[in-house]
């Protein structure tokens, strides 16, 4: 890393590559800050994998981040179908993973009553 | 199609969230929306721009005044300039300098820097090695507590890929500048948060606090000159140097600019944690953005700054949030804690937790504090058990002020401020317990009376309830309770239908 342009390139070069895979499969976001685990978020990203291999879903990337500040919610769940807005589950228990894998992932249809908020990219 | 495109629909903007209405959001920009354990997202994100622009196109000097100028000012609590402080590190002489990253966060209630920490941690990186750069530092350190296990392998991942990448350690971006960081992982005193506690600490001695002058950017670490600055702060600095001190002195309030984070807790809806402008009112962030008080009780004070700060009290909601407006109530910003309090919560008691906490973690360098401190928590302790004295209300605000002015830090000159400012703004509360020997919240076990009211119907489900049968009355009839075998539970309370079994 010698000169600004290298970061420049290595950001681009870095963005391409988060952008195909977006557009190629889904996202699976889970928060795990202090406040996602202490929530039972380990538990929650279990059931994500077991779920996804049930189903042989290899297009799925799960995804791991910080706190996004919507504590009282945790554990929260995010999923990103390819070109379509980012959904956040709020209060997921492992319980409900089977029903946002198959109703969202699989089915492209959101669960309305676990949905907390959406962002359009 | 049609409807899964209707499923989506049902489901409401972030935006359009009140919790995520007002905030604006430069600290936490990332988290929550980018793996941590990934540079590569964090360079995606603009990550380390700030740092390639301020070794190639910037002058030590120019980074300095570009922060003075942004009107950044310390995010720990104090509230000094952040610009101004690196300006004397940078005219102290070298060579060897330090930079310090405090996140020794310990205010009961406070998890803001632990969110950064856990959730952008390179953010703090990029900040620490541009005030290297700026004060002519080449070494740093993050002083965190080792209960903070996440925080502190995030970082350690962190400082890894930044050095495999070449954002830390030797001749960054083709410069002479080189910087290395190092984590010393804390004991959790409460009082290392000090900055002379927390280098004496990083240095392997006794975590206690000793007089200044000499300040760190004279005489710091191993006394060498040393700038120390808190998560957030330091947090802050990418964005002043990318967007540029005018865009970031544009939010805010004329003395208090940019953002502040806080972590809600207590009675409120939304906990978590939040980034609001200076200058957004109580009432906005704990009404809107936290979504007010659960169970539809009533809102009674708010407690900013943790154990250093003081109480809001509902008459000021309508205060802007910033350094001196806070000051001038007789609270502070602190770091960043905030706990909302309802009806239910006794001021005397809300003093006496603080004072436990902070007696139990004053060092006992100092005799105020160590002796002072035990003697304020004694009279509490006989207040909220109903065994106050004329003349102790006195006797807490004398013994307030001279621990105020003689103790040696921080931590024993901020102590009173719980005590100052319940009694300033809910003196009855201390007087009740005093004189009336009553908990006007119903909070002191001690103190606590249950009484029932006109408004029973004699249904009798208290009764029921009651574990010890201290409830009497005939079917239809007002019913009553004998004090003299209330063991004050609450029960009857919570399973009364129509109210009328009142506490205080």
């Amino acid at each position: 890393m010698k000169t600004i342009e290298d970061l420049r390139r290595l950001r681009e070069e870095c963005k391409a590559k988060l952008d195909s895979r977006k557009a190629s499969g889904v996202q699976l976001i889970i928060g795990l800050g202090t406040c996602g685990i202490a929530a039972g978020g380990k538990e929650v990203m279990n059931a994500v994998n077991d779920e996804l291999a049930k189903h042989n879903l290899k297009n799925v990337t799960v995804i791991q981040t910080g706190c996004i500040g919507m504590c009282e919610q945790e554990v929260l769940v995010d999923v990103v179908r390819p070109g379509e807005p980012r959904v956040t589950y709020g209060h997921v228990t492992p319980g409900d993973v089977p029903k946002i894998v198959e109703e969202h992932i699989i089915n492209g249809r959101v669960v309305a009553d676990l949905a907390v908020g959406k962002i359009a990219d | 199609m049609t409807d899964v495109n209707k499923t989506y629909e049902s489901v409401p903007l972030y935006n359009d969230l009140s919790f995520f209405k007002k905030q604006q959001r430069l600290v936490l920009a990332n988290c929550g929306f980018m793996d941590p354990e990934v540079i590569e997202e964090y360079i995606i994100r603009g990550g380390y721009e700030a740092l390639a622009i301020a070794l190639t196109k910037m002058s030590p000097a120019d980074v300095v005044e570009e922060v003075k100028k942004s009107g950044l000012r310390g995010r720990g609590g104090g509230g000094f300039a952040t610009g101004m402080k690196w300006s004397f590190a940078a005219k102290s002489p070298g060579p060897k300098k330090y930079v310090v990253c405090n996140a020794d966060e310990g205010d009961p209630g406070a998890f803001m820097d632990r969110s950064v920490l856990e959730g952008d941690p390179h953010k703090l990186l990029e900040g620490m090695a541009i005030c290297g750069y700026a004060i002519g530092a080449d070494e740093g350190y993050i002083y965190c507590r080792a209960e903070y296990p996440l925080a502190i392998k995030r970082l350690k991942l962190a400082i890894k890929q930044a050095e495999d990448m070449g954002f830390l350690g030797d001749n960054l971006f083709g410069t002479n500048f080189s910087f290395h960081l190092k984590i010393k992982e804390g004991a959790g005193a409460f009082v290392c948060g000090e900055e002379t506690a927390l280098m004496a600490s990083i240095e392997g001695k006794r975590g206690m606090p000793r007089p200044r002058p000499p300040f760190p950017a004279i005489s710091g670490l191993w006394g060498k000159p040393t700038n120390i600055n808190n998560v957030e702060t330091f947090a802050n600095v990418p964005t002043i140097i990318t967007k540029g001190a005018d865009w970031y002195a544009a939010i805010g309030t004329e003395k208090s600019k940019g953002t502040k984070v806080f972590a809600l807790t207590g009675k409120v809806n939304n906990t978590g944690l939040v980034e609001v402008p200076m200058g957004i009112t109580m009432k906005e962030v704990i009404f809107e953005v936290g979504g007010g008080i659960p169970n539809g009780k009533k809102f009674k004070g708010a407690q900013i700054g943790g154990p250093s700060g003081g109480c809001i009290p509902e008459s000021l909601i309508n205060n802007p949030i910033d350094y001196d407006s806070l000051i001038q109530a007789g609270a502070m910003m602190g770091s960043g804690g905030l706990v909302v309090m309802d009806e239910d919560t006794c001021m005397v008691d809300l003093a006496r937790f603080f004072l436990t906490f902070t007696q139990a973690e004053s060092c006992g360098k100092c005799t105020p504090c160590r002796e002072g401190t035990k003697r304020m928590l004694e009279i509490l302790n006989r207040i909220t058990e109903g065994k106050g004295k004329a003349g102790d209300i006195a006797l807490l605000e004398d013994l307030a002020k001279n621990i105020k002015a003689t103790a040696l830090c921080g931590l024993g000159q901020t102590a009173p401020n719980p005590v100052l400012s319940t009694l300033r703004y809910f003196r009855h509360e201390y007087e009740a317990h005093i004189n009336e020997k009553r908990c006007p919240a119903g909070a002191c076990g001690a103190l606590a009376s249950f009484s029932i009211t006109e408004a029973c119907k004699g249904c009798s489900l208290c009764k029921k309830v009651c574990p010890v049968n201290a409830i009497s009355g005939e079917a239809k009839a007002l019913h009553a309770i004998n004090k003299d075998v209330c063991i004050k539970c609450g029960a009857c309370v919570e399973k009364c239908p129509f109210k009328a079994i009142i506490k205080g």
